[in-house]
């Protein structure tokens, strides 16, 4: 069921090891560049956050793993842009036209970026559908983890946290369903809550009895519990 | 159904990273379908103009101004926009605080979500898989590697950010700090420390 992004809770990773807090933001000129073509790309119009996301998470494990972090974003933008029809293989292969593009009128300017960055692209929406929960509430995650909507689709219920036996510590209102929004079938926003998960609830081996993890879980993949 | 072809386009680029973005900003230079001096102006924002400096500020006014920590608690967005503090990745934020009981740490197991108008774009060890596969089920192993052991009476709370939420720690004020005005306080407040991966530093 699970896509290699999903690892949460992976054996084997080794350190993490932190950095300078002065160091540099870009460590290499081609991380900043990566990061902001595919900001610009998303100004054209041709799809949201979820879509992007999938695009990353769809890589082949192969790709995913040998591919440092910019490198999936740039692989992810030009499997998009020609899954979109915004570019052809023959332009990624160097044999396109140079003709201006269709969308180039939708091209973000320099005097457009801190407004697109100030703007941002907020999740939260009306919606029909009323909270079934409240803070203290008992729920428990769906089990497996996964798309209910799509085979494979995107979701964001981790799958170390499916099953699990949590309780409501906030709600955040509606937002989109990232279930939905990622294959084109609309918003679809429904209730969004901050989960609490005793850690013992999730590990086999948890460090600390009252450890705990919280996660940001739609209605939909809650039941009560 | 999700493309799970294997005739990947991104194939078709060449294969060192450097040349694979200058490839892709040339093609997309050329058909008019984005400006070189934007992406410019965008590494230029998150180089120099919004950074850890702007959580920290948050921060040190939380430690000193009840009134503003009574509003963070409320509703953070509407917060920390009224210090300058919004948009991208930064939509809906809550702050989560720091006590004796509890530490805060943050996490995005299934991608790379952080704060970005607080604290910019997240540093290497974030993003990486050791990070995000193992602060949900060892923090206190994660804490070790940046120097960090709480006691034993202190439990962690890790926050895996599954939404478009957007998480901020407000790290306990240190001791000895009773003095201090606001920007001597925020010196104190280190990026890691609103990430939950260090501790504000004593002066």
């Amino acid at each position: 069921m699970t896509r290699v992004h999903d690892m949460g809770g992976r054996y084997g990773d080794g350190a993490v090891v932190p950095e300078d807090e002065d160091g540099p933001v870009f460590p290499q000129d081609w991380h900043g560049r990566a990061l902001a073509v595919t900001l610009a790309c998303g100004s054209l119009g041709q799809w949201n956050i979820d879509i992007s996301r999938h695009a990353r998470e769809r890589l082949s494990p192969q790709d995913y793993t040998r591919f440092s972090y910019y490198e999936k974003w740039m692989a992810g933008l030009a499997d998009l842009l020609v899954e979109k029809g915004v570019l052809t293989a023959e332009d990624l292969s160097g044999g396109g036209s140079d003709a201006r593009h269709p969308l180039a009128d939708r091209v973000m300017t320099p005097e457009a970026v801190a407004r697109t960055l100030v703007n941002g692209g907020p999740a939260d929406r009306d919606s029909n559908i009323a909270p079934l929960f409240e803070p203290g509430d008992a729920v428990r995650t769906a089990r497996p983890a996964g798309n209910r909507l799509v085979d494979g689709g995107h979701t964001r219920l981790p799958a170390y946290a499916a099953g699990a036996k949590g309780r409501i510590v906030r709600l955040h209102g509606c937002h989109v369903l990232p279930d939905s929004s990622a294959h084109g079938l609309g918003e679809a926003p429904e209730p969004l809550y901050s989960v609490v998960f005793a850690a013992s609830e999730l590990w086999t081996d948890p460090e600390h009895p009252r450890d705990e993890v919280v996660l940001d879980l739609w209605q939909s993949y809650l039941e009560p519990a | 159904m999700p493309h799970d072809d294997h005739d990947h386009p991104h194939a078709l680029l060449p294969p060192d990273p450097a040349l694979r973005v200058k490839a892709l900003e040339t093609i997309l230079t050329r058909k008019g379908l984005i400006d070189p001096a934007a992406l410019d102006e965008i590494i230029d924002t998150y180089e120099n103009k919004i950074g850890p400096k702007n959580g920290a500020q948050v921060v040190a006014r939380a430690w000193s101004d009840p009134g503003f920590l009574e509003a963070l608690r409320a509703d953070a967005t509407a917060a920390v926009k009224d210090m300058g503090f919004y948009g991208r990745q930064g939509e809906h934020m809550v702050a989560v605080e720091n006590t004796p009981e509890v530490h805060n740490m943050v996490v995005c197991t299934l991608c790379s979500c952080y704060p970005w108008p607080l604290l910019g774009i997240p540093p290497g060890w974030y993003k990486s898989d050791a990070y995000r596969a193992r602060a949900v089920r060892e923090p206190r192993k994660v804490l070790a590697e940046f120097g960090v052991t709480l006691p034993d009476e202190t439990a962690v709370r890790v926050w895996d950010s599954t939404a478009e939420v957007r998480y901020l720690v407000i790290p306990m004020r240190p001791e000895g700090t009773a003095g201090l005005d606001r920007d001597a306080l925020a010196a104190l407040v280190s990026r890691d420390s609103m990430i939950g991966t260090g501790l504000a530093v004593a002066p």
